[in-house]
């Protein structure tokens, strides 16, 4: 089971800014990225303008294998907006590279989902505009 | 050259002003606002001609000139605000340094809100260029995914702390009871003589998982204000003075507004840790002599994670401490949000927490701790953090 959307209403879009917008070109291309510090190695996620490790501002968007676990994870009841059909679970997938990220499940079902779950991406293609990275179980 | 220290003990709470908690004021925020403050000045036994300094809740759609106009004062030299749920505490502590320092004699410190006739406003209704950029980031990351209440963002950090201490959600439930069993004895509280029990808890609607819908506030139209001036002057009004012992506010690298999901542990609370030993370290006072807490219950989950982080018990104690409210509730040795707090008196962004600590000072509380010495506030769970210690001398 993954997220069920009501068609009549779009999805909010990401507001891309120019600190991001590395992320979502490469999920368009059906690549997981994430910023990388060039000086210090650090993997970071959220982008931001500079590493919170090592303060340098010299960063690279590198290629993610695209393969972690659960970390946590909510299932929403009711909807809190009209493009979302409840019930949906949303996770905090924690990648093999050590950064985190916000997304959904895709072929699991909500009582399914368990912390430390082997995961895996997979890119939905939800419109021309909006591809979004979510994952399946891993095997 | 005198260096000021700290602020300890050189401020005051000397008004307190609250409206009703209700579904739909029937009055603008602004009429809220003004009606309270005046109530917060008569309780000082001031004028508006009298306020000089005004601190205001970021968020809160009141701003300080249309107070100013409304109100009659005269010549304001100070005014500032401060954000979040986080916002309480450290709206206090920046009147008391405005006042420590000399720049204002009385300032008022206030928050009104209609949250739940006119719908608070998430970002999702706000146009982008309005948002701030932590804002915009947290939703570009969030939104798409349909991540988009602010319980549910709570709700995963507190399902990441359930499964590393191995605690059961339903462990949860003693806090909204204990706060709804306080509110029931508050005439002004939205729950005035409505408790409920761990019954109506399981019972409770899953709204998102693992929260159920007693484990939030509810929406609530409400305003509330607070009069704060140095200790000297707080000696000649009318009320016994609240003195502000300790101040603080916390943020640290990857704090998020409910939202902090990418440190390297997300189960605890490492900005109200700090604030805990700063603000016991400024009064010079240890957990054992605080007679009880206002604690941030917007989201009942974290009570028992704020206990963890303030030292009132060990990391993954904080469920079992409030087990059965036996050491929570009035008569016990923490009693913990005596007016109710956001979950048992109402929601207005942590303001009432600040007010009912003034009133266990004086003794006025309508659960009242015997000779009640020195009160903990603790405001923003989940993020930025502030916190404030009040005591009677």
């Amino acid at each position: 089971m993954s997220v069920a959307y009501d068609t009549e209403h779009p999805i909010p879009m990401p507001p891309i800014l120019w600190d991001n917008m590395g992320f979502w070109e490469g999920i368009k291309r059906h690549e997981l990225v994430f910023q990388k510090c060039k000086q210090c190695g650090a993997w970071l996620h959220p982008p931001r303008p500079a590493c919170p490790k090592c303060r340098s501002f010299e960063k690279e968007w590198a290629p993610s294998k695209g393969r972690g676990t659960i970390y946590s994870w909510v299932t929403y009841r009711n909807s809190p907006h009209h493009s979302f059909k409840a019930p949906y679970s949303v996770v905090l997938v924690k990648l093999d590279e050590g950064v985190r990220l916000v997304s959904n499940m895709t072929g699991v079902k909500p009582e399914e989902i368990y912390i430390g779950m082997p995961v895996e991406v997979v890119f939905d293609d939800i419109s021309e505009n909006l591809t979004l990275p979510k994952f399946r179980k891993a095997v | 050259m005198s260096v000021m220290r700290s602020i300890k003990n050189k401020a005051a709470i000397v008004g307190i002003g609250i409206s009703n908690f209700s579904r739909d004021s029937r009055r603008t925020e602004l009429y809220l606002a003004c009606q309270t403050i005046k109530a917060a000045l008569d309780d000082a036994g001031l004028t508006p001609g009298d306020i000089d300094g005004l601190v205001k809740q970021t968020d809160d759609a009141s701003d300080e000139h249309a107070i100013t106009s409304s109100m009659g004062m005269g010549n304001l030299t100070y005014f500032g605000e401060s954000r979040w749920g986080a916002a309480p505490s450290a709206m206090v502590m920046r009147a008391a340094m405005g006042v420590a320092a000399g720049v204002a004699n009385y300032i008022v410190v206030y928050r009104s809100v209609n949250g739940s006739s006119k719908r608070r406003m998430i970002p999702s209704m706000r146009s982008s260029g309005q948002m701030s950029t932590a804002d915009l980031l947290q939703w570009t990351f969030n939104a798409p995914f349909g991540h988009m209440s602010e319980a549910g963002r709570a709700a995963m950090i507190v399902r990441r702390y359930m499964y590393e201490f191995g605690i059961d959600g339903d462990q949860f439930g003693w806090v909204p009871v204990v706060c709804r069993e306080h509110g029931a004895k508050n005439p002004n509280s939205m729950y005035y003589k409505k408790p409920i029990t761990m019954n109506d808890y399981h019972k409770s609607e899953m709204v998102v998982e693992p929260f159920r819908r007693l484990d939030y506030y509810e929406e609530a139209d409400a305003a509330a204000a607070l009069v704060i001036t140095t200790a000297e002057r707080a000696q000649d009004l009318k009320q016994k003075p609240a003195y502000i012992l300790g101040a603080a506010q916390s943020m640290v690298t990857d704090t998020e507004a409910l939202n902090s999901y990418y440190r390297k542990n997300i189960s605890a609370l490492p900005e109200m840790a700090q604030v805990g030993k700063k603000i016991f370290s400024m009064a010079g006072v240890t957990i054992k002599d605080i007679d009880c807490a206002q604690l941030d219950d917007a989201y009942g989950p974290f009570v028992p994670m704020q206990l963890e982080a303030l030292g009132f018990c060990g990391k993954g104690e904080g469920a079992d401490f409030c087990r059965e409210g036996k050491r929570i509730r009035l008569g016990a040795d923490l009693p913990v949000n005596t007016s109710g707090g956001s979950l048992g008196e109402g929601h207005i962004h942590g303001m009432n927490h600040v007010i009912e600590a003034v009133r266990q000072i004086r003794g006025t509380s309508t659960a009242q701790v015997k000779d009640a010495r020195l009160v903990l506030v603790a405001s923003g769970a989940g993020g930025p953090a502030s916190g404030l210690i009040l005591g009677g001398k």
